[in-house]
């Protein structure tokens, strides 16, 4: 943690991803605590398929919403070459969630960039921790590739300075409120990332 | 979206700028609310309309949402209009006079400035419209002074009877942030008086009405000087004081927390002499002021010696990577090291939609030599992306009529086999097109008309249009008939052809031959934006391994959908080295619209079997 006790998490994926609404549901397990809270996009014309970076900083009091580079203390990745180019963001050391799944653009498609071949490789290169899952395959295993971000926020679970179950709070009272019926797949897929992280740490040490 | 029941007041909310100024608009007892979406301004009205008891409408430009609010305020009851910053060009003729005129009931104007071009085609500072239009203009830090500052945006236009600008950027407007919301209040509307020497700005009434408003000016700067949203921040740190506003003053806190700060909330007129009595307090002022030195140079002329632009960028947010930095440097002091650099990551450029209707215009399109396809602004300015590079002007909504005869006009001798081809979505059509297109009739142009009708104003999220034949509750409204419009401007009817834009063969004939034609045509597409309701998903498509040749054709449909699994150099027999892109498609995104199916010979894109389990291909 900083020295001003303010949190700092970046969360980067791909417009359609839901990268915003899990940040947005971080946001308010936060608030349930009593922290202020700021959240904020770079985010463009992400409903195009862009880029998508999430800023999310909680404690006493957040003035800035931008978290500057170098100062995140939790990068949360959705897609693998995202995670690669956002890591700079991290404070030295700082921890990497991340989605092994890639999502290949149309500019790598019609040969005009490369896809980079090993993007976990590289973030480790550079000093980070990274506990990296199939988060995609997950979704897909639970019926829908719309489940990713739950996933995802349940692999952020045990990363946070509060209890797992506030967050698992958050996302069932979003979806209680707006979609009953998906409440279940949802707590299944908190559980899921939660697990894939886990195991993805315990290989990141052995 | 805020719920449609509005929470209890005293409630702690998570609110975006947009949602904050909503929710304030609504507990300001407001009757009327207009706006034509534009990112970032958009959810303002969109999250309105989700309020009881208070008449909300998509206008169709930014200048008439400006206008059915004055029209509101001389009706005397509260009214808003909001819009992003490009919109205020639009409105500007209506403002320019309003300021003579003044309001009964309190009218808010909300601009959305796109500080770092999130989603714009310019930068520019609406801060001057303030200066230029002689009203006050307020500047909000984030959700709960947005929140804060309509409020009070809306007694103190009643109590000055003039319009109040709140300038707002796209890191409040989008920023979502804890809000203590309040009660709704009711707000009598005191009627229409009739009082010709005020409302009918005639050369002679208006040359009455100056004086007054310079006589305005006077109050006005005195209120800001007193105002208590202009606040001084003692720092122990004196050597660099700033003075500030907006998003800018979180960064400048952020940075150095024991700086002077004086804080601009109400910021024009500037209350010149609290920021000279400030700058005796501090060894040097520096302006943090986001985009253009505009209260720099005003301090400057008023013989208050500060920095600005000369020391901080005029682009972009002045975030505290920026700020740091620079007031390092002047203070001599080491420059804070940067951290580690980002690693080199290929780019990726929003895309269009897997299926969009507009993949199978800018295919067509793209297979066209010989023409200048004049852009507009929507999803479809994307067609100048890659792969179709089939769009080659944007300026502003509805330009592409204008440039595309002033392209036909004036073209050079070289160029006189060139065809002229415009492209216009419907919203943009409806917006500032249609006045373009009557130029282009009237005036004898040889132009080749691309309407793009998707039934939403798409890239800032399927809003309604008079196209949609929904409003703005998304009940049945009347819906214009695009082809009968073309046709009462003057388009010869046999020139207006209405086709769908996923039969290729077809579209592609009819843009050939109607270029051919030296007269106007409008060519009409009429299938729907694949993220409204109307949109239909068909069966989705997969790639037979087996049949694909590799030929690419599918690749330059540009759907998102399709990848490339695997590169391969081969000699045809002409001896010409030709790269061959062996294809998968993402049948989870696929929606079955058919436009890869055509161009591919070897009919190697078939239906998915859906009943074998879905496979994840590893690149």
């Amino acid at each position: 943690m900083p020295d001003n006790n303010v949190t700092n998490i970046l969360v980067v994926g791909i417009g359609g991803q839901g990268v915003m609404t899990a940040t947005e549901i971080l946001a308010e397990a936060a608030i349930a605590l009593g922290h202020d809270a700021k959240k904020t996009e770079v985010a463009g014309m992400a409903q195009r398929g862009g880029v998508v970076s999430s800023h999310l900083r909680f404690g006493p009091k957040v003035l800035s919403p931008q978290i500057m580079a170098g100062t995140a203390d939790l990068l949360v990745g959705f897609e693998s070459a995202e995670a690669m180019r956002w890591c700079h963001m991290l404070r030295p050391g700082g921890l990497v969630l991340m989605n092994t799944a890639r999502l290949v653009p149309p500019v790598v498609d019609i040969g005009l960039y490369e896809y980079p071949d090993d993007p976990l490789a590289e973030i480790k290169a550079r000093g980070y921790q990274v506990h990296a899952f199939d988060a995609m395959a997950i979704a897909l295993e639970l019926g829908d590739v719309r489940l990713g971000n739950t996933v995802m926020l349940g692999a952020m679970a045990d990363h946070l300075p509060f209890p797992a179950e506030v967050l698992l709070d958050a996302i069932l009272k979003r979806f209680g409120a707006r979609k009953p019926h998906m409440v279940e797949v949802n707590r299944k897929a908190f559980e899921a990332g939660r697990a894939a992280a886990k195991m993805a740490a315990e290989e990141a040490v052995a | 979206m805020a719920a449609i029941l509005p929470a209890p007041s005293n409630s702690r909310l998570l609110l975006s700028g947009n949602e904050a100024v909503a929710r304030a608009v609504w507990e300001s007892g407001c009757k009327v609310a207009a706006a034509y979406p534009g990112t970032p301004s958009t959810e303002m009205l969109e999250v309105l309309s989700t309020y009881p008891d208070i008449y909300t409408e998509w206008s169709v430009n930014e200048k008439v949402s400006l206008e059915v609010a004055i029209g509101a305020a001389f009706a005397g009851s509260r009214s808003f209009c909001c819009m992003k910053h490009v919109g205020m060009n639009v409105a500007s003729d209506a403002l320019m006079t309003l300021t003579l005129t003044g309001v009964i009931g309190g009218l808010v104007i909300a601009i959305a400035d796109d500080v770092g071009l999130s989603s714009s085609q310019n930068e520019q500072d609406s801060r001057y419209w303030g200066r230029f239009a002689h009203i006050p203009l307020f500047e909000p830090a984030d959700s709960q002074e947005a929140y804060e500052m309509t409020k009070i945006a809306f007694d103190f236009s009643e109590k000055h009877q003039v319009p109040v600008i709140l300038r707002m950027t796209t890191r409040i407007n989008h920023v979502k942030a804890l809000v203590t919301v309040g009660e709704r209040m009711a707000h009598a509307a005191s009627g229409f008086k009739k009082e010709p020497a005020r409302w009918v700005m005639t050369p002679a009434g208006a040359g009455k009405r100056i004086p007054l408003m310079f006589e305005r000016d006077k109050t006005l700067r005195a209120e800001a000087e007193i105002s208590p949203l202009n606040t001084i921040e003692n720092g122990k740190d004196k050597r660099v004081g700033f003075v500030t506003s907006g998003p800018a003053y979180m960064h400048v806190r952020e940075s150095f927390p024991d700086a002077p700060v004086l804080k601009l909330g109400f910021s024009c007129p500037i209350p010149l002499e609290k920021i000279r009595a400030f700058a005796k307090t501090v060894e040097k002022l520096v302006v943090a002021e986001e985009v253009e030195p505009l209260v720099e140079t005003e301090l400057k002329a008023a013989g208050i010696e500060c920095l600005g632009k000369d020391i901080l960028p005029k682009q972009g947010e002045l975030a505290p990577n920026v700020l740091r930095p620079a007031i390092a440097k002047l203070l001599g002091e080491p420059i804070p090291e940067m951290p580690a650099t980002p690693a080199q990551v290929f780019p990726r450029p929003p895309t269009m939609c897997v299926a969009c209707p507009h993949l199978g215009v800018y295919y067509t399109l793209a297979q066209i030599k010989n023409i200048t396809i004049s852009g507009d602004i929507g999803c479809y300015t994307l067609g100048a992306g890659h792969p179709w590079n089939a769009l080659d002007t944007t300026i502003s909504m509805g330009a592409s009529m204008g440039i595309a005869l002033g392209l036909d006009k004036g073209r050079a001798e070289a160029d006189k086999d060139k065809r002229i081809l415009a492209v216009i979505g419907d919203s943009t059509f409806l917006h500032m097109g249609m006045q373009g297109l009557l130029d282009m009739v009237y005036n004898g142009g040889n132009v080749t008309v691309l309407l793009l009708d998707n039934r939403a104003v798409g890239m800032t999220g399927g809003q309604s249009n008079p196209g949609t034949g929904r409003d703005i509750h998304g009940q049945e409204a009347p819906r214009v008939d695009f082809a009968k419009l073309v046709e009462s401007l003057g388009v010869k009817k046999e020139r207006i052809h209405v086709v769908d834009p996923y039969v290729l063969p077809k579209l592609f004939k009819t843009i050939r031959d109607e270029i051919k034609i030296p007269e106007v045509s409008v060519i009409i597409t009429d299938q729907p934006c694949v993220l409204v309701d109307d949109y239909k998903k068909q069966k989705p498509f997969e790639v037979l391994d087996e049949k694909c040749t590799g030929c690419g054709n599918c690749v330059d449909v540009g759907c998102p959908a399709i990848h490339v699994t695997r590169r391969e150099k081969v000699v045809k027999p002409s001896g010409k080295e030709v790269e061959l892109q062996f294809v998968r498609i993402e049948t989870s995104a696929c929606t079955g619209c058919n436009l890869c199916v055509q161009p591919c010979a070897p009919e190697a894109i078939v239906h998915a079997d859906l009943t074998k389990p879905i496979r994840l291909v590893k690149h």
